[in-house]
C-alpha cells in the first residue's frame, strides 16, 4: 500500500467517525495520517505467509461462559443518572434524521 | 518504626497534595471531605491486612462508583459510573484510601500526559519536562509523595514509560492478570491496569491485591494468584537475564541511557546473574503492528460516546448532527487522530492490508518472546530510549511521540508481563529506567529481578525537590 | 412479453428464550417498566465488558443442528460498528467471519411439491434497544430494556420463489424453533422478525436482479402482503423497461405498500474486526453428535410419520405438526383410543376452535387428551350424541372436571331406550299433523323435520338413529 490516503478520504473517514473537520483540519489530518502511514506500510516488509493472525494475547483462553441467571438490574433511577436529558425513565434524545 | 493512624497517612497525603499539586497537576479530582470521612471509617474498621489505610490515587480512565470518571476528557464531562471497577472493589474490600483522580493523557493516546483537558501534568523532577504518560498523572503524584501508590493502565508503556520518567516502578501485568472490567477500554486486546511505586515491595503488595480472575471479564486468566510479595528475594542466582539487540538500536536510543543500562547490567551481574545475548528479529514492526491494531479498537471502543446516554451533549435538531457537533466538541486533536488513524484502517478495501496484516505481524512478535524465553528467564531493556522530554516539545510531531513508547508496546503485543525501575539519573537530573520482561504469568520472576536490583542500588531512595 | 420470476432471500431473527440477555445478567422479560431491566453491561457503560451466556450458545448450536448446519470449529464474535441510538456501544456483538454455522437447509411443501431451501449462516448476536418517536417534539425516546437480549439470525439463500413460498418457508422455521422450545417466536413481542431481499429476472436466467431489501413485515400476513406487492411492482417496472433501485424499502401496512425508507446518503461500512472481549469458542464433536441426538422429533419428519403411520391427510398432517404441543396431544390420545381419523376431526375443529376463542395454547388448556379420549369412547358407546359431545367438551374447558361426570351431573346421557322414546315420539307425531299429512304425500322430508323436533324435546339426547327408525315405523303404521 503506497498510496497516501487522500482528502476525500480523511473527509469520508470523519463522517464514519462522526466527526466533523474543517478545510484546515482536513489538510492537518491528511499530512499527519500520511507520514504515520508511511511508517506502518514497512509492515508490508514482514514475511506473514502462513502465519495465523492473533486477535487475542492469551491463546489458551476459550470458551469463557456465565450461567444463564438474573442478576439485579439497576434501578431505572441509576440508569438514568447520567443522562443529559430525559423524559420520564426513558433517555430522550433528538430525532433521527435520515 | 513508629505506628502512623490511617487518618494522619490519609491527612499527611492530603496536606502534601495541598502543598505541591498547583505545580504539578497530576490530581484532577479530589473530595477532601469525603476522603478524611473514608479514613475515620477505616480506622474503625479494625483489621490485620497489611494495606489498610494506605492512600491511593486513580488513574481517571478507572470507573470508581459515583465519581466522576472522565478519561481527562471534555466528552465524559460529570460521567459518575453507576459501578465500581472490579479492581476498586478490590482496593475498597482491602482498606485502601482511594485519594483522588489522577491526571492521564486523553483516553490514554500519548506517552507525554500533555493531551489532558485538564491541561498537562509536569515532572516532579523538573517542572519544565513531561511526566510521560499516559498515566503521568499517577506517576508524578507517586514520585512527589502525594500518594504512596497509584494506579495506571498500559495499553503500549502508559504504566512502565512515566514511571520511568519519574524514577518510581511501574508494572505492567501478564494480559489477563488484572481484571479490565471497569477500566475504560482504549484498546481491548492490549490495556491492562498495572501498579505504580515507589518501591518494588509495594508494588508486590498492591499486585498482590488487584490480581485474580474476574467472571466480569471474560478475558481475564482463570489461574490461581501468587502471594507476590514471596518473591521480594534479593538474590539473581541461576537467573538468566537476555539482553535483544534490537533494543538499542545505533542513534535510536539516548547515550546517557544507554550507559545508565549498561551500568545496571555489571550490577545485575555482580549479584549472581548470568547476561546473555538474544535477539527479537521482529522488533521493528512493533510500533506499526501497534499503530494499526491500538487505534482500530479505540475508535471502536470510543464510538459510544456520542451524547446519548451520558457526558457531554451538544445541542441539534438530529441525532447525526448531535453525535457529530458532541464529538467533535469533545474529543481532542490527539483523540480525533487515533479515531481517524484506526476507522481507515478497520475500513473497507483497508482491512486486509492493514487490520489482519498487523494482527499476523503480532503472532511473529509474540513468537520471538516464546523463542526467547527458550534460552533466558528474563529481559532487559530501557524502558524508554530517552528521559523526559520538554513539555510541548514532541506534541505537534504525532511520530516522534508515537516513537517514546517503542521499548513498552512489544510486551502487549505479546501480552507479557514487564516492570520499569529506577536505574540512574542523567546528567541534568532526570530518572532513567530500566526495564524487565518475563514470560506469560511470570510476574515472580520480574519481581525478584526488580527487587534484587532495587536493593543493590539507591536510586529508588532518592526523592525530588519540590 | 418476457415472463419474470421472484426471487427472495430471508433473514429471520429470533429471540431465544433464556432468563437472562446474551452478555449480562438482566432479565429478558417482555413489557417490563422501560430502562428497569438495564446494568453497566447492556447500558454499553465506559469500562463494560460482555460475558457469553452458555444458554444462549447451546440454544443456538442446537438450532443450528435442527437446521441442518455445519457447526463451525473455532466461533469467533465481531463487531459490526455503525451509529444509531438504539444500540449504546454503537457497534453490535455479532458474528461475521467466523459464525456458528454454516451450510444448511429445510424442507418445504408448497402446492404439493418439496422444496430445499437452502441456508447461508446461522448465527448469534445481541439486540438492540426500542426507540419512540414523538414528531411533535422532533425527539426519540430510548428503552434499552430489549438491548442485549439474544437473537438468532438464520440468513436463506435466495431460494424462495414466491410470497407464499416464503410464507411457508418461515412458518416452517417457526415450528422448529417451538419444537426446540429455544423461542417463543411471538411475532407481536418482537421475538420473531424477517427482512427479505427482494429481486426479480426473466425466467431461465442465472443473474440476480438488482434488490430490494424490504423491512417492517411484522406479521405472517404482512410477509406475504408486501413480498406480493413488491414482486409485482419490481415485474411491473421491469415491464415497463424501467430500473430497479438498490434500496431498502419498507412495508406501510395501512397504505399496504411498500416504499422507500428515506435515508441520508451514506455507504455502509460496518469496520468488521474480532471483539477482543471475548474469547473464541469451540464445540467438541462428540458434544456436537450428543446434542443432535437428543434432538426431538422435527415437523417435517413428524409429519411424515403421521402421513405413513396414522393414515391423516397431508393437510391434516401439516395442521397437526404445527405446533409441537398439539401433535404431542394427538399422539398422547392416539395411545389411549386409538381413533386418528375422529382425534383429527376434534383436534383440528372444535378444540381449535375453542383454543382460538380463549386465545389459550393448548399446552396450557384444562383440556387433557384423557378428556378427548373419554369424549370419544362416549360416543363410540353410544352414550352421548355428537351433538352432546361438543357440550361436553365445552364443559371440560369450563369446569376441567372428567367428561362423565359432566354427563351424569348434567343428565346428558342418550336415550336409547325405546319405549322412553316412542313416548316421546307420539307426543310430536299428535303436535304436527301437518308434517304427517306431508309425509304421506310423499314429502319424505317431512321426516326431518319430525326428528328435529324429537331432539328439541329431548335437547339433543335421543339417539337419532333410533328416533328415525320409530318415527318411519310408526309412520308406516299410520297408513
Amino acid at each position: 500500500m503506497k498510496q497516501r490516503i487522500d482528502k476525500k478520504t480523511v473527509r469520508h473517514v470523519a463522517r464514519l467517525s462522526r466527526i466533523s473537520l474543517s478545510g484546515k483540519e482536513v489538510a492537518l489530518y491528511q499530512k499527519q495520517l500520511a507520514d504515520i502511514l508511511d511508517y506502518i506500510n514497512q509492515l508490508n516488509k514482514a514475511d506473514t505467509t502462513g502465519t495465523p493472525p492473533t486477535s487475542h494475547p492469551l491463546e489458551s483462553l476459550k470458551n469463557v461462559f456465565r450461567e444463564d441467571r438474573v442478576r439485579k438490574s439497576l434501578p431505572a433511577e441509576k440508569a438514568l443518572q447520567n443522562a443529559p436529558e430525559r423524559k420520564d425513565d426513558f433517555f430522550s434524545v433528538p430525532k433521527i434524521i435520515e | 518504626m513508629k505506628q502512623i493512624s490511617i487518618p494522619d497517612t490519609t491527612k499527611a497525603s492530603l496536606d502534601r497534595i495541598a502543598a505541591v499539586n498547583k505545580k504539578l497537576n497530576a490530581i484532577i479530582y479530589l473530595d477532601r471531605e469525603k476522603v478524611l470521612k473514608e479514613a475515620e471509617g477505616t480506622r474503625r474498621n479494625v483489621g490485620g491486612i497489611a494495606t489498610r489505610g494506605i492512600p491511593i490515587a486513580i488513574k481517571d480512565n478507572i470507573c470508581v462508583k459515583d465519581e466522576p470518571t472522565t478519561c481527562a476528557s471534555r466528552i465524559l464531562k460529570g460521567f459518575k459510573p453507576p459501578y465500581d471497577a472490579t479492581v476498586i472493589r478490590k482496593l475498597k474490600n482491602a482498606g485502601f484510601i482511594t485519594v483522588g483522580k489522577a491526571n492521564m493523557d486523553e483516553f490514554a493516546f500519548g506517552s507525554s500526559c500533555e493531551t489532558s483537558c485538564y491541561g498537562p501534568t509536569r515532572n516532579p523532577w523538573n517542572l519544565e519536562m513531561i511526566p510521560g504518560g499516559s498515566s503521568g498523572g499517577s506517576a508524578a503524584a507517586v514520585a512527589a509523595g502525594e500518594v504512596s501508590m497509584a494506579l495506571g493502565s498500559d495499553t503500549g508503556g502508559s504504566v512502565r514509560q512515566p514511571a520511568a520518567l519519574c524514577g518510581i516502578v511501574g508494572m505492567k501485568p501478564t494480559y489477563g492478570r488484572v481484571s479490565r472490567y471497569g477500566l475504560i477500554a482504549f484498546a481491548s486486546s492490549l490495556d491492562q491496569i498495572g501498579p505504580l511505586t515507589a518501591n518494588v515491595t509495594d508494588c508486590a503488595a498492591l499486585l498482590n491485591v488487584i490480581s485474580g480472575h474476574d467472571e466480569m471479564d471474560s478475558t481475564s486468566a482463570d489461574l490461581p494468584v501468587p502471594d507476590f510479595t514471596k518473591s521480594l528475594v534479593k538474590n539473581a542466582k541461576k537467573l538468566k537475564i537476555g539482553v535483544p539487540k534490537e533494543y538499542f538500536p545505533e542513534g535510536g536510543i539516548d547515550k546517557e541511557v544507554e550507559k545508565a543500562i549498561s551500568k545496571s547490567k555489571d550490577v545485575l551481574k555482580s549479584s549472581g546473574a548470568e547476561i546473555v545475548d538474544i535477539s527479537l528479529p521482529n522488533t521493528e514492526y512493533a510500533l506499526s503492528c501497534y499503530y494499526i491494531i491500538a487505534p482500530a479498537e479505540a475508535s471502536s471502543n470510543l464510538a459510544r460516546f456520542d451524547g446519548d446516554q451520558y457526558g457531554l451533549r451538544e445541542d441539534a435538531k438530529g441525532t447525526i448532527e448531535m453525535h457529530t457537533k458532541t464529538r467533535t466538541a469533545g474529543f481532542g486533536d490527539e483523540a480525533k487522530r487515533r479515531i481517524l488513524l484506526g476507522t481507515y484502517s478497520l475500513s473497507s478495501g483497508y482491512y486486509k492490508a492493514y487490520y489482519l496484516k498487523a494482527m499476523k505481524v503480532r503472532t511473529l512478535i509474540k513468537n520471538d518472546f516464546l523463542q526467547a524465553f527458550k534460552v533466558c528467564d528474563v529481559i532487559l531493556t530501557a524502558t524508554s530510549p530517552t528521559a523526559a522530554f520538554k513539555i510541548g516539545e514532541k506534541i505537534n510531531d504525532p511520530l516522534s511521540m508515537y516513537l517514546s513508547d517503542i521499548f513498552t508496546i512489544p510486551a502487549n503485543l505479546a501480552g507479557i508481563p514487564g516492570i520499569s525501575v529506577p536505574c540512574g539519573f542523567t546528567k541534568s537530573g532526570l530518572p532513567v529506567g530500566m526495564q524487565f520482561l518475563a514470560k506469560p504469568f511470570d510476574e515472580e520472576t520480574l519481581i525478584r529481578t526488580a527487587y534484587t536490583f532495587e536493593q543493590n542500588t539507591d536510586f529508588h531512595k532518592k526523592k525530588p525537590n519540590l | 412479453m418476457k415472463n419474470f420470476e421472484v426471487v427472495i432471500g430471508l433473514e429471520v431473527h429470533v429471540h431465544l428464550l433464556t432468563q437472562s440477555k446474551a452478555f449480562c445478567g438482566c432479565s429478558t422479560k417482555f413489557g417490563l417498566p422501560p430502562n428497569s431491566a438495564t446494568c453497566p453491561v447492556c447500558l454499553g457503560l465506559p469500562g463494560v465488558l460482555p460475558v457469553l451466556n452458555e444458554k444462549a450458545f447451546l440454544y443456538a448450536v442446537k438450532t443450528a443442528l435442527a437446521l441442518n448446519c455445519q457447526i463451525q470449529d473455532v466461533i469467533k464474535f465481531d463487531r459490526k460498528n455503525y451509529y444509531y441510538p438504539d444500540l449504546p456501544k454503537n457497534f453490535q456483538i455479532s458474528q461475521y467471519e467466523m459464525p456458528l454455522a454454516h451450510n444448511g437447509y429445510v424442507d418445504i411443501e408448497h402446492s404439493g411439491r418439496e422444496k430445499k431451501i437452502r441456508i447461508n449462516r446461522v448465527h448469534l448476536e445481541e439486540d438492540a434497544g426500542k426507540l419512540m418517536h414523538d414528531e411533535k417534539r422532533g425527539l426519540s425516546y430510548l428503552d434499552l430494556n430489549r438491548t442485549g437480549i439474544p437473537l438468532l439470525e438464520i440468513v436463506s439463500e435466495p431460494d424462495l420463489r414466491s410470497a407464499e413460498e416464503t410464507s411457508t418457508y418461515l412458518q416452517n422455521i417457526k415450528s422448529i424453533l417451538l419444537y426446540l422450545k429455544v423461542s417463543d417466536c411471538n411475532m407481536e413481542e418482537g421475538s420473531l422478525r424477517c427482512d427479505a431481499n427482494i429481486s426479480v429476472r426473466p425466467k431461465g436466467e442465472n443473474a440476480l436482479g438488482v434488490k430490494a431489501e424490504l423491512k417492517n413485515m411484522n406479521s405472517f400476513k404482512a410477509v406475504r402482503d408486501a413480498l406480493s406487492y413488491e414482486g409485482r411492482r419490481q415485474i411491473d417496472l421491469r415491464k415497463k423497461g424501467e430500473k430497479i433501485a438498490q434500496e431498502t424499502r419498507l412495508w406501510d401496512e395501512a397504505k399496504a405498500m411498500t416504499a422507500p425508507m428515506r435515508t441520508k446518503e451514506e455507504t455502509h461500512d460496518y469496520r468488521y474486526f474480532p471483539e477482543p472481549d471475548l474469547a473464541p469458542f469451540t464445540i467438541e464433536r462428540v458434544e456436537i453428535e450428543k446434542i443432535k441426538s437428543a434432538l426431538p422429533e422435527l415437523p417435517q419428519v413428524k409429519k411424515k410419520r403421521f402421513i405413513s403411520k396414522y393414515k391423516v391427510s397431508e393437510y391434516d398432517a401439516n395442521a397437526l405438526t404445527r405446533d409441537r404441543a398439539v401433535s404431542d396431544f394427538f399422539e398422547e390420545t392416539i395411545r389411549i383410543v386409538d381413533k386418528p381419523k375422529e382425534i383429527v376431526n376434534w383436534l383440528l375443529g372444535d378444540v381449535a376452535a375453542i383454543l382460538n376463542e380463549r386465545k389459550i395454547p393448548i399446552e396450557k388448556a384444562p383440556f387433557k387428551p384423557a378428556h378427548l379420549a373419554s369424549i370419544l369412547r362416549l360416543i363410540q358407546s353410544e352414550e352421548i350424541t355428537g351433538k352432546i359431545a361438543k357440550e361436553v367438551l365445552q364443559g371440560v374447558f369450563d369446569t376441567g372436571s372428567q367428561p362423565e361426570a359432566i354427563v351424569d351431573k348434567k343428565g346428558l346421557k342418550q336415550i336409547k331406550d325405546a319405549g322412553e322414546l316412542s313416548g316421546i315420539i307420539e307426543g310430536v307425531l299428535t303436535e304436527n299433523k301437518k308434517s304427517v299429512e306431508d309425509y304421506k304425500k310423499g314429502k319424505k322430508n317431512a321426516i326431518t323435520f319430525m326428528v328435529g323436533q324429537v331432539m328439541k324435546k329431548t335437547k339433543g339426547k335421543a339417539n337419532p338413529q333410533k328416533v328415525n327408525e320409530i318415527l318411519r315405523k310408526k309412520l308406516g303404521s299410520q297408513i
